[in-house]
């Protein structure tokens, strides 16, 4: 197994989350560099996600890197019947870091076993999604200048929102004081409150949404609440809007709150909260491609002292 | 004291082997299956439904000439925490060992989770333990938890 690949943040510590938010600051400097010329990235997209897949191929271009891989899995080999392992061998053949998408639950890693060459995980089904959790903590970093004691508050679809569970675990190295607001089918599932728990991260949980209860909000994370969540319909129609931010909520909050939101937002923030100083969504997105330059220079091996030093910024 | 000598007459005696017994009734063919003993070729005593002052009825098997690893063995904890295990030499109990719950499980239980990849590729599955206790162990690919009262052996 390749020690450089990432599949998930969970383990990392402090001080490695800390070096990442570091080096992703050095890439928001200057992202445009020749660091990684003569190397060749491979994005295996064996499910669609356009966001995701730009996101990490602009990362590499910017850093002169080349980019070979597909977007669509009904053009490889997977649909005649191919294993990944045979698929993630041939790769590796050609390329020197594999960032790869996949439907299945814990194909990264397993591919991280079978490969000769760092795999980066870019979403494994419902289980992780470490470069989103990267960039959801280098945004909240630069949003507030600190990632220590923060109240941070979700809101949406707690339930299968794959982003606010990996954000628990990465969080939960720097004091946050979480709050959990959601409708009771989508609520915080009992894993994820006893995990709080058991690490000591504290936690509270609201129905309501309104001016008041998010008043003492550092960061504000909104998730979509989807349709084909619920099983009930009627209760999908009763709190659709409820779980909407609207600008008018905004009166009480703190001048250093920040909205943020994993993109694409449907029905989740009124469009008029975009011109105010706490929407801070489309600088999360951004801040996507300095976390994936960080993801893939470390996964290759490149430190933070290297980009410091590096002598191949494009001005 | 007649009593007892008649009730270990139940199965025949083992001159060289292994002696696996109190096991539940209900669990014999997890432990035929977990040992791989349908793949055996030596001698193999199976004792079924035997009367059994602390658990009313169990299970016993006795398998000549074959003296099994630690690993082979401890696969066991997984259904039968609790079985004996007798190693015979010349028809008396040299040795006495209890199945101990691997940190580890490789290739023994399948993932319940049909999204796993290890459902999807042909690969060993991997567990870790996450709570002895509650009998609660953990895929190591999705995540994904499985208690041991419903597990699935592969």
């Amino acid at each position: 197994m390749s020690t450089a690949s990432l599949i998930t943040l969970a383990g990392y510590s402090r001080e490695k989350l800390e070096y990442l938010i570091k080096m992703a600051a050095e890439f928001e400097k200057h992202p445009n560099r020749k660091i990684l010329e003569g190397k060749v990235a491979a994005t295996l997209f064996f499910e669609p996600s356009t966001r995701t897949r730009l996101s990490f191929e602009t990362a590499a271009n910017r850093l002169g890197a080349r980019v070979i891989g597909f977007a669509d899995p009904k053009i490889t080999s997977g649909t005649k019947g191919e294993i990944l392992k045979d698929t993630i061998m041939m790769v590796s053949n050609y390329a020197d870091v594999i960032i790869m998408r996949h439907f299945l639950e814990g194909a990264a890693l397993y591919a991280s076993e079978v490969s000769p060459v760092p795999i980066i995980n870019a979403g494994d089904g419902a289980n992780q999604h470490p470069s989103q959790t990267m960039l959801d903590l280098y945004t909240i970093y630069q949003s507030q200048g600190t990632l220590d004691n923060l109240n941070i508050y979700l809101v949406g679809d707690l339930k299968y929102g794959r982003t606010v569970h990996s954000l628990l675990a990465a969080m939960r190295h720097f004091n946050p004081y979480f709050h959990f607001i959601a409708p009771d089918e989508l609520a915080m599932p009992e894993p994820y409150r006893k995990y709080c728990d058991e690490n000591g991260i504290r936690y509270v949980e609201h129905k309501d949404f309104n001016a008041d209860t998010i008043a003492d909000a550092d960061i504000l994370y909104m998730t979509r609440v989807q349709k084909e969540r619920f099983s009930d319909l009627l209760e999908y129609e009763k709190v659709k809007d409820e779980y909407l931010l609207k600008k008018e909520m905004l009166t009480k909050v703190r001048s250093n709150m920040k909205i943020l939101h994993p993109l694409p937002r449907v029905n989740e923030i009124e469009y008029s909260i975009d011109d105010t100083s706490h929407a801070y969504y489309f600088q999360q997105a951004r801040n996507g491609l300095y976390a994936r330059q960080a993801l893939i220079c470390d996964a290759l091996g490149i430190t933070l002292e290297d980009i410091r030093n590096d002598k191949t910024i494009i001005l | 004291m007649k009593r007892q000598k008649l009730q270990e007459l139940q199965v025949a005696a083992l001159e060289n082997g292994t002696v696996i017994d109190h096991i539940p009734s209900s669990k014999l063919f997890h432990v035929v299956h977990l040992l791989r003993l349908e793949e055996m070729t030596s001698a193999i005593t199976i004792g079924y439904n035997l009367k059994s002052a602390k658990m009313g009825t169990k299970a016993i098997i006795k398998v000549s000439d074959k003296f099994f690893t630690d690993e082979e063995l401890n696969r066991l904890a997984l259904v039968t925490p609790n079985v004996t295990l007798c190693i015979i030499r010349n028809y008396e109990v040299v040795e006495k060992k209890q199945v101990r719950l691997p940190q580890d499980i490789e290739n023994l239980v399948k993932c319940s989770n049909p999204k796993c990849i290890t459902n999807n590729e042909p690969m060993h599955t991997r567990f870790t333990v996450v709570d002895a206790e509650a009998g609660i162990i953990k895929c190591r690919y999705c995540n994904h938890e499985e208690e041991f009262d419903r597990i699935k052996l592969l």
